[in-house]
């Protein structure tokens, strides 16, 4: 058996979730990889592929393109699988509806060949499946797979034409600009929600962020509110985290927010009313003003 | 230009579901069942397409039990102008939920599909692109704006780094995201009205479309719980305790 992961490099490093799906790949035999615009060489640099398949025509991920072309080469392999980002969870379905099977998303382990287990109903439970189709295509989840080496490994290159895409144009991309770690990369993540009350008091969590080497998050209600851009948002719909430390200030802990981050190892809570759900994930909860727990704890670090 | 939206019942948003004690499922009898909330936001822009003028006729339609028409009155409320229900008692997966919308829109020829990312039960994110997928349409997936001109439709996407801009010719799927808007509430003249608007009822297995199940469940369980934690004093105990007991930092 072999099979394609289909890996997402950026500023020419291969992201850290792409390597947990190449991780969750070769739990199924041999891997290629196929990598869409440049990066082939830092794809070809992982233990463990075999052979990359490259398409610089392709720089900007359109699913379009992207399912047609993963479609034209897929009878050579038994599984497809991406790491379960916006790319990922934007290509791999729309894959599956070509091929005409029922895909397996937002993988947290795989039991054999066929079987998988992934979270349902914000993560309330876990349901295991088994596929009968004869492509599996899933996406997996990082915090769930450690990452492969970045490097150690040598894969020949092959490169592929990209099919052209008409119906479909990128216009742009606006990316925000952030020397922190990748949220989802992060050994530690402190996130804001409501409590912080407006975007300027965000600033407040880029002390201890600092001096955590920390990504920060956001809760949905303090996105929605405007404090923060939609990628900082951690929840059943945004990010999925599972940091070392998980730092969760002024922000409940909604059912949709615990979903995002609930396996992190250690939870911390700040929070003014000591019933919030969240303390009832954490480890080490302060009921108190952010306001004042904050600058303390900045200066405790 | 019509507009086909997609909507999902599914259990409220607010209320935390148990695994079955036999592991075959969650228990969802009795629990309080509402329109997803992504496909509430995928409603609220149809109609605002529809108020801007870019639109002309706003479909909703589910696939799902008899009981499910109560969604589709709640969206009608909100401003839709008719209803389908594709009746089926079976649970059916995004790949089936696929075929049968295709065959609606085969049926209703609109110009734009535009519905939730994901619903909120089994969590698939996968409908809206299978669809797209089997039409030969393009997508504009986690939608946080859409603009329509010129016979295509202009969609903000919402990506890991940030924000992605596509342009999509007509007719096209659209999945909306959180930002995409913010749904209004249906006032009680509207509810009145809705219960007047027309709602079609169709058998499923009467579409002529592969229903099929390709996933088997083994076994639902609960996630492993988390034990309870200890509230500390003050943020100097705090790092004493991360530093020593967790040596997370």
């Amino acid at each position: 058996m072999t099979a394609l992961v289909l890996l997402e490099v950026e500023n020419g490093e291969v992201r850290q979730a792409s390597r947990s799906a190449l991780t969750a790949a070769a739990r199924f035999g041999d891997v290629d990889a196929i990598v869409f615009g440049e990066g082939a060489s830092a794809a070809a640099a992982l233990p463990g592929v075999k052979r990359v398949l490259s398409v610089p025509g392709l720089a900007t991920d359109l699913a379009e393109p992207a399912a047609d072309l993963l479609a034209s080469i897929a009878k050579d392999y038994s599984h497809i699988v991406a790491s379960a980002s916006a790319s990922g969870k934007n290509i791999l379905p729309r894959l599956a509806g070509l091929l005409d099977v029922q895909p397996i998303p937002d993988v947290v382990e795989i039991k054999d060949a066929e079987t998988f287990v992934r979270p349902i109903y914000a993560g309330n439970a876990l349901a295991t499946v088994r596929s009968s189709d004869a492509i599996k295509i899933l996406t997996v989840r990082g915090s769930s797979f450690d990452p492969a080496p970045k490097d150690g490994g040598s894969a020949p290159v092959e490169t592929l034409d990209a099919p052209v895409s008409e119906k479909s144009v990128f216009v742009k991309v606006e990316l925000s600009a952030s020397d922190r770690p990748e949220l989802e990369a992060a050994r530690v993540v402190i996130s804001g929600g409501k409590g912080m009350k407006d975007a300027a008091n965000f600033k407040l969590l880029e002390p201890i962020a600092d001096k955590l080497n920390a990504a920060i998050g956001a809760s949905r209600s303090a996105v929605d509110s405007g404090f923060a851009p939609n990628e900082m948002q951690v929840g059943q719909t945004g990010k999925i985290v599972a940091p070392e430390l998980y730092i969760a200030v002024g922000l409940s802990g909604a059912i949709q927010h615990l979903a995002g981050m609930k396996d992190s190892r250690v939870i911390v809570a700040i929070n003014t009313d000591p019933e919030a759900p969240i303390f009832r994930v954490a480890d080490y909860g302060i009921v108190g003003d952010l306001f004042e727990v904050l600058p303390a704890l900045e200066k405790a670090l | 230009m019509k507009i086909l939206v997609p909507v999902k019942r599914v259990v409220d948003y607010n209320v935390k579901v148990r695994v079955a004690a036999d592991g075959s499922g969650v228990e969802t009898q009795g629990l309080k069942m509402s329109l997803n909330p992504f496909d509430e936001i995928a409603v609220e822009e149809a109609i605002r397409l529809r108020e801007k003028g870019v639109a002309t006729e706003v479909v909703v339609v589910t696939i799902g039990v008899q009981a499910a028409q109560d969604i589709l009155r709640t969206s009608m409320a909100m401003g839709a102008d008719r209803a389908i229900l594709v009746k089926t008692d079976d649970t059916l997966e995004p790949r089936a939920v696929a075929n049968a919308l295709k065959a609606i829109v085969e049926r209703e020829q609109p110009g734009l599909v535009c519905m939730g990312k994901q619903a909120i039960d089994d969590d698939m994110n996968a409908t809206g692109q299978i669809l797209a997928a089997k039409l030969g349409w393009p997508q504009g997936t986690f939608a946080s704006a859409v603009t329509v001109a010129d016979g295509r439709i202009e969609v903000s996407r919402e990506i890991d780094g940030g924000t992605e801009v596509v342009s999509l010719a007509l007719p096209a799927v659209v999945t909306a995201d959180l930002r995409l808007n913010e749904p209004r509430y249906a006032s009680l003249p509207n509810i009145m009205k809705a219960r007047k608007k027309p709602l079609e009822t169709l058998e499923a297995a009467d579409l002529g479309v592969d229903l099929a199940s390709r996933l088997t469940v083994v076994s639902v369980a609960e996630p492993a719980e988390r034990k309870e934690g200890i509230k500390l004093g003050n943020a100097a105990e705090l790092v004493e305790k991360l530093k020593t007991e967790a040596k997370v930092i």
